[in-house]
């Protein structure tokens, strides 16, 4: 198991560093194969442990994400009005919002296999859209694409949908209409408490 | 169903009309959604589907998914896709994409045959994709836009293009046209339940996802339809409004 833990840390020591220059789609491919086939050998995650789940996402998949981006997103235009620390309180608790989501996606879809498309990109593209598809043991395909643009740090994931339905504009209406009726300070609140009860619940889960 | 499910079924007959009247009252009083001119109304019939998906069509879907293995359950789905597979073609046609309609149409003929009833979908196998398509699509395809939202008793969402295209939907649907009428109930009864037992993993992501769940679901169906009328290539939405 320690010989393990080695090996998975020098393997993602590697991936940060190869992550700067590797291409958009080869990137997606390499974090879904490697989260996939972490989340199959794990028994914890196989029995639904959240907290674990949680941690394979903010090791390999987070740093991959652009947060302050989705933010932006989801906020819309209401977004210009917000000051730097609203700015960057709306970032951390929609961050762990998503986290939450996204782990608890991991837990429930677990047993899945990813095929992925060819992506059509020309060397100077900054922004492209990388599409997967999943394929379920009793039901549809389900199509995952994601959004990538090309940052000082390499390619960031900025947006996610799932078959067609985006994780961060989603969000759009209802955080406008929480902003139109508490403000910007009432819609960080909101998330506060949701995330709050959140916590709850992985507690008691996990 | 124990007892304590009955008394809220019948609680929930009463909560409707109680909460209909309310949402008259409370509607205008909220911020409008310009796409969703009837929220406080939605809303109402919202809380009437999730109490009925609470008390009835979820533990349902529970038990099913518990006692039938995942190739089983797959073999029904294949089933019931396969019926919906000549009702795609058509569509396909109707959206001006003959080569996909005859993919359509080959799926049918080879899962019926070599797929035993369309229980495996040998179709997938070979390549031929399977497409996913209605009349809301079609309209959606021939320039309707989707027009206000709706929630349905039982239905669930749509937008006032995809109730026109659910009408033709049920009226091509092959199942209902069985005729044998027990047959037909459980033919439509399994679908259902079948259909609902797939989006159980989806249940905790939405509690999870949500800080208002209608809202949340309303504007992702709202995406999905979008999503689907452009064969999932949708242009990206402008970043702000």
């Amino acid at each position: 198991m320690k010989r393990l833990l080695v090996f998975l840390a020098g393997l993602l020591a590697a991936t940060f560093s190869i992550a700067d220059d590797i291409a958009p789609d080869a990137l997606v491919r390499m974090v879904s194969n490697d989260v996939l086939e972490i989340v199959r050998k794990d028994k914890d995650i196989q029995s639904g442990d959240l907290r674990k789940a949680v941690e394979l996402a903010e090791v390999k998949v987070l740093p991959h994400f652009d947060f302050a981006h989705m933010t932006k997103l989801a906020v819309g235009k209401d977004w210009r009005k917000a000051t730097a620390d609203q700015r960057q309180s709306l970032t951390q608790e929609f961050r762990t919002l998503l986290v939450r989501t996204y782990s608890k996606a991991f837990v429930e879809y677990r047993n899945q296999a990813i095929a992925f498309k060819p992506l059509k990109m020309q060397p100077a593209d900054t922004d492209v859209l990388v599409r997967t598809v999943v394929n379920q043991t009793a039901g549809k395909p389900v199509q995952i694409d994601y959004n990538l643009e090309k940052t000082d740090q390499g390619w960031k994931v900025y947006d996610i949908a799932v078959a067609g339905i985006s994780l961060v504009t989603t969000y759009r209406s209802s955080f406008a209409q929480e902003i139109s009726t508490h403000g910007i300070d009432g819609l960080i609140a909101s998330l506060r408490a949701k995330n709050q009860t959140g916590d709850d619940s992985v507690a008691t889960k996990g | 169903m124990d007892r304590g499910s009955v008394v809220s079924l019948r609680r929930l007959w009463v909560a409707v009309p109680v909460a209909l009247l309310a949402s008259f009252v409370c509607g205008a009083a909220a911020a409008q959604d310009e796409r969703d001119p009837i929220e406080g109304f939605n809303r109402a019939i919202f809380a009437f589907n999730e109490g009925l998906d609470s008390v009835l069509i979820r533990p349902v879907a529970k038990g099913y998914e518990a006692v039938l293995p995942g190739p089983v359950r797959a073999g029904i789905s294949n089933f019931y896709g396969n019926f919906a597979d000549p009702f795609i073609a058509v569509n396909n046609l109707l959206q001006g994409k003959p080569a996909d309609a005859v993919g359509d149409v080959a799926r049918f003929i080879f899962n019926s045959s070599f797929g035993i009833l369309g229980i495996f979908d040998v179709a997938s196998e070979m390549g031929l994709e399977k497409h996913e398509e209605d009349f809301g699509q079609t309209f959606g395809r021939w320039g309707a836009g989707p027009g206000p939202y709706l929630m349905l008793p039982v239905f669930g969402p749509r937008d006032v293009r995809d109730a026109g295209g659910l009408v033709l939907d049920l009226y091509a649907d092959p199942v209902g046209n069985v005729d044998h009428v027990p047959t037909r109930n459980s033919l439509t009864a399994v679908r259902l339940v079948n259909d609902r037992a797939i989006l159980l993993p989806a249940d905790q992501i939405i509690e999870a996802a949500a800080l208002d769940k209608y809202a949340y679901i309303r504007d992702a169906y709202l995406q999905r339809r979008r999503s689907l009328v452009f064969d999932g290539r949708p242009p990206r939405e402008p970043e702000w409004d």
